[in-house]
Parts: structure tokens; sequence; C-alpha cells
């Protein structure tokens, strides 16, 4: 079992996101924008961080910045959603930090995928 | 929260954004240059189809995109927004709002279409080519291309990126993976680890070399590398076969499957259903802040601390004067904690009011259109807060309320111009908090109503008799009466077959009450007095006779003492002198036929609604009574004077009189009396 935050302002994406990672014995923590997840992730150590790039308060690319910075997040992998097609989000978030990438619309499966590729379960 | 359906949940959140991003839209009709704006329609849209496609939601994500592109191009500045763009946004919301009620969006397809072409037209031909879904969202649906066979085995060697580490990729995952793919030989590159001096620890030195099975792919081998690929040096060679290089590849994870989350047998709404979009069903969430659920928390952890001293004090035996003592210190506090958590609870029903009057921007805004009228929405106390409940039914007699002000209120700008009147028509919603209740008030500076109008249709309508005489809060309470608005009256606007009357009644369902000035040629001011919440209220308990019954202190100006002498004077009049005002009152021992005889010294408790005040003699003032409102039944709920009923401390019931009955009731014994002369 693995400790996993979702940071996304759409409260559906975190419902399904739950859903899915509790359903395979992850326990889940949500954060509803980049500045609240920065907060739980300045206080609590995750074994990984799921997070929306297009977020009020605080967008994604910032916050993955400032998780990196954080002493307590070290080496945690940060997988970050988007829907854009075009490349140039990718590569900022991957600069800023990002460990990987699931692309919206996904399914519950690909999401455990992901998760299962980057925690080695 | 809505449960564990993600469904349920997406259907409400869309309706926010489609509120939050309506919002927008008709701020940026005022202000087509604002960037702010534009990017959160922008947002707003890209969100919605984001969320919608994740949700099966295909139809509302197709649509959606094309609604997204045009605002990426009014982002990007290659289009400018335009009044006629926002009129057609707005429209293509609802079209927005139906999808999201109805999945596939079959029923209303036509609609879609429509909106498409209109929009298209719009923008020319130049963003034709943008209307379908966009290249790169396809090819990542594609599958992987057939690899290329006739090889014994791969040689795989990778080097991953310096800040893998850092950026939270695992090596030694990457090589389980590796391993389960059936990789052998596995061989570690040492040559770029630094002397330990220079060794940086988060940095990542190592380099692997290892083989792997033909029967494996090479787009299964670059997938273990997905996310790592275009920063890292990997090179897969096909040994007995010529040697490839590898150019980058892995846009994305195939993301083609249907949803596995099961639409269970939820009833999709048809949309015919919607009419207008504020007949949108109301979303049975309520979205708690978070301080206000650990206050909760906090109320009900005193609650168990109570609870403990309570069976603690029960166990070591409650006697003597200590015992007491500790028994109604305990007491006390959970009198406290009951209040406290009476109030908390409440809050935690609360909504802004900001919720209710956004949806009647776009009403206005529709409405000017329809009327050719030229209208300003001026709102004030948004952050107002009120019961979820009362929120969501007052929507229908506000808009009622709203259409009439615009309808027949607001004049047309010639005809302002020629009142000598600013030529756009002021519309203004205000709300504010007074004590244990909500001030709503509509108020518009149109050509206010007109006695002479009333009177003629009251008339004609058998209302009052011709000559009647009134005062004039009687002659325009008379537009609240049934059967005072008439078909002849009713245009496309206020043409829902709704008079006033239902909207008084409506609101005085909930307990409030309306009230309304008017000026003639100056406006009207329509104000409602709603209460916070509907489940528990302040009351007065009386007794009358062997009965209990509850009056709501909202409405409780006064109480008086009637002297015995007082009273037989009073006989057959039924009217008391309170500060040069004659005030009627009801026996309630009389209205209710308790069949006792009248207490030596009775009692009159002055209730008032809507100006118009009546006394209620009662035997007995027994004191303040926090009054949890418990609905009468089916039998007994037509009975008049009774709103409700509550469960007392003692077990028995006491009745919650209905005020408004009782006013009314007291106003027409008066009436009788004054006929009588």
């Amino acid at each position: 079992m693995s400790n996993i935050l979702t940071v996304d302002d759409s409260m559906s994406v975190r419902m399904a996101i739950r859903l899915a990672l509790s359903g395979a014995g992850h326990a889940v923590s949500e954060a509803a924008d980049g500045k609240e997840g920065l907060d739980r992730a300045s206080s609590t150590k995750f074994d990984m961080i799921i997070t929306d790039l297009n977020m009020p308060n605080m967008n994604g690319l910032e916050m993955i910045r400032e998780i990196r910075k954080l002493p307590i997040q070290a080496g945690t992998p940060i997988i970050f959603l988007t829907t854009e097609s075009d490349e140039g989000m990718k590569q900022q978030a991957k600069a800023a930090g990002a460990t990987g990438w699931l692309v919206k619309p996904f399914v519950a499966e690909s999401l455990l995928k992901v998760t299962r590729k980057v925690l080695g379960q | 929260m809505s449960g564990q359906d993600p469904i349920a949940a997406f259907r409400v959140e869309a309706g926010e954004l489609l509120d939050a991003t309506e919002q927008a839209l008709l701020d940026l009709s005022h202000d087509l240059e604002s960037r702010a704006l534009i990017d959160t329609v922008f947002r707003g849209m890209h969100t919605l189809k984001g969320s919608g496609a994740m949700f099966g939601f295909d139809a509302l994500a197709a649509f959606t995109h094309h609604c997204e592109t045009t605002f990426d191009s009014v982002r990007k500045g290659l289009i400018p927004a335009t009044a006629e763009l926002v009129a057609l946004t707005l429209a293509a919301m609802d079209h927005m709002r139906t999808l999201v009620d109805d999945r596939d969006g079959s029923s209303a397809s036509a609609v879609g279409e429509d909106l498409l072409a209109r929009l298209h037209a719009l923008l020319g031909n130049a963003h034709a080519s943008a209307a379908t879904l966009s290249d790169g969202e396809e090819a990542s649906r594609v599958g992987p291309a057939a690899s290329c066979l006739g090889h014994q085995s791969w040689h795989v060697t990778f080097r991953l990126p310096s800040d893998a580490l850092t950026n939270g990729t695992n090596p030694l995952i990457l090589l389980d993976e590796l391993r389960d793919l059936g990789g052998t030989n596995l061989a570690v590159d040492l040559s770029a680890v630094p002397p330990l001096d220079e060794l940086d620890p988060t940095q990542c030195h190592l380099g692997w070399a290892l083989d792997l099975p033909a029967s494996v792919t090479r787009e299964e081998i670059e997938d273990v590398f997905i996310f790592v690929i275009d920063d890292m040096e990997l090179s897969i060679e096909a040994i007995g076969n010529q040697a490839e290089a590898v150019g980058t590849s892995g846009d994305a994870l195939p993301a083609s499957e249907d949803l596995p989350i099961k639409n269970s047998s939820q009833v999709v709404p048809v949309a015919e259903a919607r009419g207008s979009p504020l007949s949108r069903p109301a979303s049975e969430s309520v979205r708690v802040p978070a301080d206000r659920l650990d206050l909760l928390m906090d109320r009900v952890g005193e609650l168990v601390i109570v609870q403990s001293r309570l069976a603690q004090l029960t166990s070591n035996g409650v006697s003597g004067p200590a015992g007491e003592l500790a028994l109604r210190s305990i007491s006390e506090e959970v009198e406290r904690l009951a209040n406290e958590l009476r109030d908390t609870m409440m809050v935690l029903r609360m909504v802004p009011i900001a919720s209710l009057f956004g949806r009647f921007r776009r009403l206005v805004h529709d409405l000017a259109r329809e009327t050719g009228k030229s209208i300003e929405l001026e709102t004030d106390g948004e952050s107002t807060e009120i019961d979820k409940t009362v929120s969501e039914r007052l929507a229908d007699p506000i808009v009622h309320l709203i259409r009439n002000s615009c309808d027949h209120g607001l004049e047309t700008e010639e005809d302002r111009i020629a009142a000598g009147k600013s030529p756009s028509g002021r519309l203004r919603l205000s709300a504010q908090q007074a004590g244990g209740e909500v001030l709503i008030t509509i108020e518009d500076d149109g050509r206010g109503i007109s006695r002479e109008r009333v009177r003629a249709k009251a008339e004609a309508n058998g209302l009052i008799q011709p000559g009647q005489v009134l005062s004039d809060s009687e002659l325009l309470q008379l537009i609240f009466q049934p059967g005072f608005s008439t078909a002849s009256q009713i245009t496309n606007l206020s043409g829902r077959g709704v008079g006033m009357d239902v909207v008084k009644r409506t609101i005085e369902g909930l307990r409030g009450n309306i009230d309304m000035t008017s000026e003639p040629g100056k406006g009207s001011v329509i104000t409602l007095r709603i209460p916070l919440t509907l489940a528990i209220i302040d009351g007065l308990l009386v007794r009358v006779g062997n009965g209990k019954y509850v009056i709501p202190l909202a409405a409780v100006e006064e109480c008086l003492e009637l002297s015995l002498e007082e009273d037989i004077r009073s006989r057959g009049r039924s009217m008391i002198q309170l500060r040069e005002r004659l005030v009627p009152f009801l026996r309630l021992r009389e209205l209710f036929a308790t069949g006792t005889r009248p207490d030596p010294y009775q009692k009159i408790v002055v209730i008032a609604t809507g100006g118009e005040r009546v006394g209620l003699v009662v035997d007995q003032i027994i004191g303040s009574h926090q009054t949890v409102i418990k609905s009468m039944s089916s039998l007994h709920r037509s009975i008049p004077s009774f709103s409700g009923a509550t469960i007392l401390g003692d077990g028995g019931v006491a009745l919650i009189l209905d005020v408004v009955q009782l006013v009314a009731l007291g106003q027409s014994h008066e009436e009788r009396l004054r006929a009588a002369g």
C-alpha cells in the first residue's frame, strides 16, 4: 500500500483517481489546488503525487518546482495530468521536476499502470 | 459530497463550472478586451472538455472542443471577442448543459450542429479546419505499429538523464520492469562515475546494458522508458539483424478503451425537460469549508467529554448537594453544547446567495435582448448566506419577480428618455442578513405600479367592490391575490401562467413574507423576508387552555397583559389600543374551542407580519423555546392556523402557529367589524 497525494481542482477527477487507487489498495490524500498540494506535501511524505497542471491559486508547474525543493519529498515521483497535445507543456513540466505524465482523458487502467510503473509494484 | 459516484460528482461540478464560465462571459460582454476574462472562459471550456471526456461525456467533450478552440483563438489574439460571439457562446453553454444531463447527446444533436454552424459562420473559414479533434489527440490513440521480427534477441544499453533520481525516477524499478520482460546479462557501466570527492549523490551516473528476448517488441522496451526516453541515451539493437537507432516516440499511454466506470441506472433527463438555464436541477451536495467541519468536530469532541463526565457521575451516584451541583453543571454544559451544535449544523447548510444571484444575471441579459430594453443589473450582498434548500426554493419566485420588473416595470429606452430618466433601466438585487432573517430586495427604477390600473383590474376580476375604500398598501396587496393576474396580461416573458399569488405562497411556504412599495414614475421595491433556516426556529411557548403552542419569536412584537376589566370592556370589539393604534386581537381559547375557563390574567402576544399587527390572547406565556419544526401529517396539513408541530422537553407536542394565517384572520375580523359599523 502506498501513500498517494492527488492534486486537482476538479472534484470529479479527484474522485475518479481516489476510487481507482483506493480500489488497488492505496491510501489517497486529496488537495484542490497547487497551494493546498504544496501544504500537504510539506508536512507528509508521500510515495507518489499525481497533479493537474492547470489549477487556480498555484498552478501545477509552480507546485512541482516547490515540491522538488522539499527535502521530505526527495525522489518522490510526481505524475502530472495533461490534456495538452503540444509538447511544450510536457517539456515545461519535466523541466520543473515531474517524473511522468498521464494524458487526460484516462481510464482507471492507465492510471494504475502508471502507478505500478512509478512505484514498482 | 455526493457519495462515490464520479459521474454524479462530474455533473455537479460541470454545473458549477458552466455557471462560473457563464458569469465570465457576461462580464466579458461589458469588457470585450479583458484578457483575464477571456482566459477564464477558455480555462472553463478546457476543463469541461477534459473532465467530460474522462467520464464518457464524449458528445460534450466534442462540442466543447469547438468552443474551446474558438476561445483559444481569441486568447491568442487571432480573432476579436465580439458581442455576437458572447451571445452565441452563451447559447452554446445552454447546449453544454443539455449534454451534461444527456450523456450521449442524441436528443439534441441538431441543436449542437446548428450552433456549430453558426459558430463557424461567425469565425469565417479561417477556423473551419480546427473543427475536428486535434491531430495530436487522435494520434495518441493509434495503437503501436507492428514491430520488426526475424531477429534473435535485443541488446539494450541505456543511461538515464542525470537528474532522473531527483525527478523521481527509480532506476531499480526500471530494471525490475526489464527483468519482468525477460532481461538477462545485465551489466553496469561505471565509467561515468566521478571520483568520490566530486560525486554528487543526487545525480545518476550509471549506465546499464542487457539482453532481452526477441518475443518482446521494441514498443514494449521503449514503453519501459516512456517518461525519460526524450532525455536519455538509449540504444535498442536487434541481434542477428540490422542495428537500429532509436528515435523519440511514446507520446502517451493508449487511452482508447471505454471508461470502466458504470453509469448504473441513472435516469437521464431528456433535453426537453429543461426549458431555460434557470430550471437547473438542484444539486444534492453541499460544499462545506473545512474550518466549519473542524468546528463541528470540536463540538462533538466536547459532547463526548461531557458524556463521560455524566457517566462518571451516575456511576458514583448522584447524592447530596455536591452531586446535584455537579449534575446541574453538566446539564448547563449540555445545553450550551446543544445550542452550539445546532448553530454549527445550521452553518454547514449555508451557501452564499451569490450562487442564486449569479443565475439572474443571465436572465436579465436574455430579458434585455428579448424586450429590446437596456437593463443594468446591480447586485449587492452576495456573500449573505442562506440555507441551501431555501436558496433553491427561492429561485423560481425571484425569477418571476425579475421578469415582472423587466417586462412591466422598466420602460423602453425612448419612454425613459421622454420621462427624463437615464436611457438604461436599473434593476437592483440585494441581500442582507437581519437577525434570523435574510432580506432580499428587488428594486427597479421603472414606471412603478399604477394604482388606477390595479384598482380597475381588481374590480374587473371581482376582487373588490367598485368604489371600495382601500388603503394604499391594501391596494398594492391586491396584486398578490389569487385571480389578480389574468391571461390577457401575460406576455411572452412573464407568460409562465404564474401569478404573484403563487410567488407569495411560495415565499410563505418558506415562512417568509413579501412586501411591496411602489412610487408611480419612480419604480418599485419588492422585499422578501426569509428565515435563515427551515429546520429550527426560536419560538415563544404559550399555553391556551390545556394545550401548548409555539409562536415564531421573529414575529412577536410584544407581550401585554389583558386585565379582566379590559377584557370585559373590549368584548364584542376585540380591539385593544396600543400606542395610538387599535390592534385587533383573537382569543385563541375561543378560536381553538378549548372549552376551558380563561385564566384570570390573560396575556396578549402581539404578532406582526407585512406591517399588519394582530394580538393573540393566551392563558399563559411560558417562555422562549428552541423549536425543531416537524411538518404536519398529510391529514392535518390543510388546517390553517398551524404551520407545524414540535416536541417539547417533557415529550408533549406543541403546535406551531402560522403567523401569516392568523394575522390574515385577525384582519378579516377587523374588516367585518368595520363593515358592521
